[in-house]
């Protein structure tokens, strides 16, 4: 693995895009496939999992580095990464033995660890960290605990990739998605400068993302070239039937299938080499919160129960194969004017097309978006009839108009060191919000601040700490933010009695004080009338 | 119980039995100074004693006109009801460790030290005493050194890349100190380029030379031509001037910082340098542990830096220790 850990090395020495994309090219060119194909797995951030336990690797991190455990638990709490700690940590190589290749040391010493008993994945990794020394031992960490981020996005390795092999990056997107084993054939098939013949009949195609509306719509240009879409807040999703099969792919490429049978029973009827691009929902007569929608995502096998207090549907709103063909590169109305005729014929309850949204002037607009709420959505899509389904976030034809997030003004209660970038910074701060003479929590948020911001509330929590909980310290309750979020639903689970959907630091307002801050009854007004089942 | 020979007081540590105060950060009637970083030496104190080696570079950050006693190491001087005596620490030019001998004990008080071999000055001496007073600024086991020479040979690549790129290699650093261990560290092999430095370090490298420390040619930026390129030049600089509109002249260029903070790899990345160097003048986790073994002292105490976890540990292995924050007692203002 040593020519590997040097490009991570080049990749992990600079901050430079090209120099990145030119390290990784010069890479994949001369690699034996077999390392090839695992690197490209690792890079783009595919994981082993359930290996060993973290909290054995902890344990056997502080007993090869002869320290007390609390002590390795505080270095992980201050470097806010496991796999660096226990690199740190760990004692030099004793026998500096030459690292095996990548693929060797994935599929001989690292795979095979899943299947052994603790005292002999005790022996193999102590043995590991004996061996390997340095970038190879962090890597071999890594791996062990996670994936792979090393400051490189998978669209960088795409366009690395594709510029080796010669083709288009959309088209090296094409074959990086779905299910794929990292072997060397594969690894040759992906450098292969020819179309794709045959491709696995499960791939889904890359994903095409809208951008946020940073403008006004009326500078689009007219609005008779675009067309409107209520934005669901469900799950995007590609509905995939080939070979007489059904596949349902995330976003975030996990296979899904088999977990919503009301509308996967309909999408049998659908002709074979069909792809839906499209929405799953949480649905009864209309959309349902995401909360609802997050009782099923776990579930591999829903039973009657779930089913019936968490109904979902499929909401296609595009049509990316049709007949085996590809339609990616046809005008979104032509495949729209497709997909409408294939569903009618489908006529299925729990799949269909949702209606687009009735306008003629961009006028028209902003009273359609305010009523998102009530509507159960984010706001609004805005797309181009004209535009082909692009590869990921490409700017200029499809564009998400959300509606204004609510707001609240909440008190610093907690504070937690971060992760990564933020390891050693107190990052990660939970809210509260005014409850019987009281605060009570009500939010986590960790994004939002800038950089020199989360550097002085750093300093500041250092100095005003009155407790510590682990890694958590309790603060003075004097600093109040105003955090954004997206919805209420009542909860159990939390004390406030409300779970809050993606909260976020909107602004540090040091013009407020704790008396300033909200109140829990405040909050409370928020919740949907309906509170869907809890 | 007895009581203390030294407490925090003004941001430093006072010495009642010798009416005097260790690194004060605000004036005081009577200072020993450990060293001339900021963090320790601060003007405006009646009387000044220092260790001769760190006069100089004193001088320079303090100025000349104040009350200014200096000695060697080793040297003994009285100071009220106390003998005290510097002692080499081997943090920068003339960086000196306090032992005060007095009816209540002998106090070693460290300002900041490491154990590592430095070619800009005297090596760190330890000696007996009953409390040991240790800095503590990397204060976790994550700490630990790499070899000076295999970091150094990872500098010399870096710009040696850079050259062959026609880069400049801009190389961060604290402007006391660490600067001129670099620079000394990397003179004693053929250099693949010029070297500049920024304003802030001119002076101090001046002391340094003066004191006939062997450092390589450097240029100051501040006089280079209009339209100079550094293509392939190493640049030192403080992390004060990195993303200030000073680097807009070196154009595409590599960064790099030089510092112990830079073993944990969300460190460098947060401050978005290229490259990070492991080379502190501070001591590592094992230089702290066995810093406290050396001094034979049954009492540890650590001052500067988060000390929680080396006072835990060595609580541990039996030591009475704990730690102090000196900042507390600063008087506002």
């Amino acid at each position: 693995m040593e020519r590997f850990a040097r490009l991570y090395d080049r990749l992990d020495g600079t901050t430079s895009t090209n120099a990145r994309v030119a390290a990784m090219v010069a890479y994949f060119r001369d690699v034996p496939a077999a390392d090839g194909a695992w690197a490209v797995w690792c890079l783009t951030g595919r994981r082993l999992k359930r290996l060993v336990p973290s909290r054995s690797l902890r344990q056997w991190g502080a007993e090869a580095a002869g320290l007390p455990d609390w002590l390795l638990e505080t270095s992980y709490q201050h470097v806010g990464d496991l796999a660096e700690t226990l690199n740190l940590l760990a004692p030099g190589p004793e026998q500096a033995a030459p690292a095996p290749p990548l693929h060797r040391l994935i599929e001989e010493r690292i795979r095979p660890l899943a299947r052994l008993d603790e005292r002999d994945k005790r022996r193999e990794v102590l043995t590991a960290w004996r061996e390997l020394a340095g970038t190879e031992r962090f890597l071999y960490n890594k791996l062990l605990t996670g994936a792979l981020r090393v400051g490189v996005s998978r669209r960088l390795v795409t366009r690395a990739l594709a510029e080796l092999a010669g083709i288009d990056s959309g088209l090296m997107a094409h074959r990086l998605m779905g299910d794929w084993q990292p072997t060397p054939e594969f690894f040759a098939q992906l450098l292969a400068d020819e179309a794709d013949a045959d491709l696995d009949i499960s791939r889904p195609y890359p994903f095409f993302l809208a951008s946020p509306l940073e403008s006004e719509p009326a500078e689009l240009g007219p609005a008779g070239q675009w067309r409107a879409e209520w934005k669901w807040d469900g799950i995007r999703a590609q509905l995939i039937r080939r070979g007489g099969e059904t596949f349902l792919w995330s976003r975030g490429e996990e296979r899904l299938d088999g977990r919503f049978p009301e509308f996967e029973a309909a999408a049998e009827a659908l002709p074979d080499g069909t792809v839906l691009d499209g929405e799953i929902m949480a649905w009864r007569d209309g959309p349902l919160p995401f909360a609802v929608l997050q009782r099923r995502i776990g579930r591999k096998k829903p039973g009657p129960k779930t089913l019936q207090s968490a109904p979902t549907a499929f909401l296609a709103y595009d049509l990316l194969e049709c007949g085996g063909r590809d339609l990616r590169e046809a005008p979104l109305d032509e495949r729209s004017g497709r997909l409408e005729g294939l569903l009618e014929e489908l006529a299925a309850e729990r799949l269909f097309r949702p209606e687009p949204v009735d306008f003629a002037d961009w006028d028209d607009l902003p009273a359609l978006r305010a009523t998102s709420r009530e509507r159960g959505v984010e706001g609004l899509m805005l797309k181009a009839t004209e535009s082909p389904y692009r590869v990921g976030r490409k700017r200029g034809d499809w564009w998400k108009w959300k509606v204004e997030p609510y707001t609240f003004d909440g008190v610093l209660l907690y504070a937690q060191p971060g992760h990564g970038r933020r390891s050693g910074l107190f990052t990660d701060y939970t809210f509260a919000v005014h409850h019987d003479g009281g605060l009570v929590p009500v939010a986590k948020a960790y994004s939002g601040l800038t950089q020199k911001e989360i550097e002085e509330l750093d300093r500041w929590i250092r100095s005003h700490t009155t407790d510590r909980f682990g890694p958590v310290r309790a603060v003075e309750p004097v600093q109040v933010f105003e955090l954004a979020f997206e919805g209420l639903t009542r909860s159990a689970r939390h004390k406030s009695g409300i779970a809050m959907r993606f909260p976020r630091i909107h602004r540090w307002r040091r013009d407020l004080s704790v008396a300033d801050a909200d109140t829990l009854a405040q909050l409370e007004r928020l919740l949907p009338a309906e509170a869907g089942p809890a | 119980m007895v009581q203390d020979l030294l407490k925090p007081d003004a941001g430093g540590l006072y010495c009642a039995a010798g009416d005097f105060w260790i690194d004060p950060l605000q004036p005081v009637p009577r200072a020993v100074i450990t060293h001339a970083h900021a963090d320790h030496a601060r003007s405006g104190s009646g009387a000044y004693h220092v260790a001769r080696a760190g006069l100089p570079v004193f001088r320079q950050r303090i100025g000349k006109e104040n009350d200014l006693e200096s000695y060697d190491y080793g040297e003994n001087f009285e100071l009220g009801n106390t003998r005290v005596t510097l002692f080499p620490a081997g943090h920068i030019l003339g960086s000196a460790t306090v032992r005060v001998e007095s009816d209540l004990g002998t106090w070693g008080v460290s300002g900041d030290f490491k154990r590592d071999a430095d070619p800009t000055c005297d090596g760190f001496q330890a000696y007996d005493c009953d409390v040991w007073l240790t800095e503590c600024t990397f204060g976790l086991p994550v700490y630990r050194w790499p070899a000076t020479g295999e970091v150094i040979a990872q500098i010399q690549q870096w710009w040696q890349e850079c050259a062959a790129d026609s880069r400049p290699a801009v190389l961060f650093c604290y402007a006391l100190g660490k600067a001129q261990r670099v620079l000394c560290e990397l003179g004693r092999d053929e250099l693949p380029g010029r070297i500049w430095l920024h304003g802030a370090m001119q002076p101090l490298t001046r002391c340094y030379r003066d004191q006939g420390i062997p450092l390589p040619d450097t240029r100051a930026v501040s006089e280079a031509d209009k339209g100079e390129k550094y293509a392939g030049d190493l640049i030192l600089a403080p992390p004060s001037a990195a993303g200030s509109p000073w680097m807009k002249r070196f154009g595409r260029h590599s960064s790099g910082f030089v510092s112990g903070w830079m073993r944990i790899r969300g460190n460098r990345r947060r401050r978005g340098y290229d490259r990070g160097f492991v080379l502190s003048d501070h001591a590592d986790w094992p230089g702290l542990v066995e810093t406290a073994a050396d001094m034979r002292a049954r009492r540890v105490i650590t001052i500067h830096g988060d000390g929680s976890a080396l006072a835990g540990f060595l609580r541990e292995h039996g030591l009475a220790a704990e730690s102090w924050n000196l900042r507390e007692t600063l008087k506002p203002a």
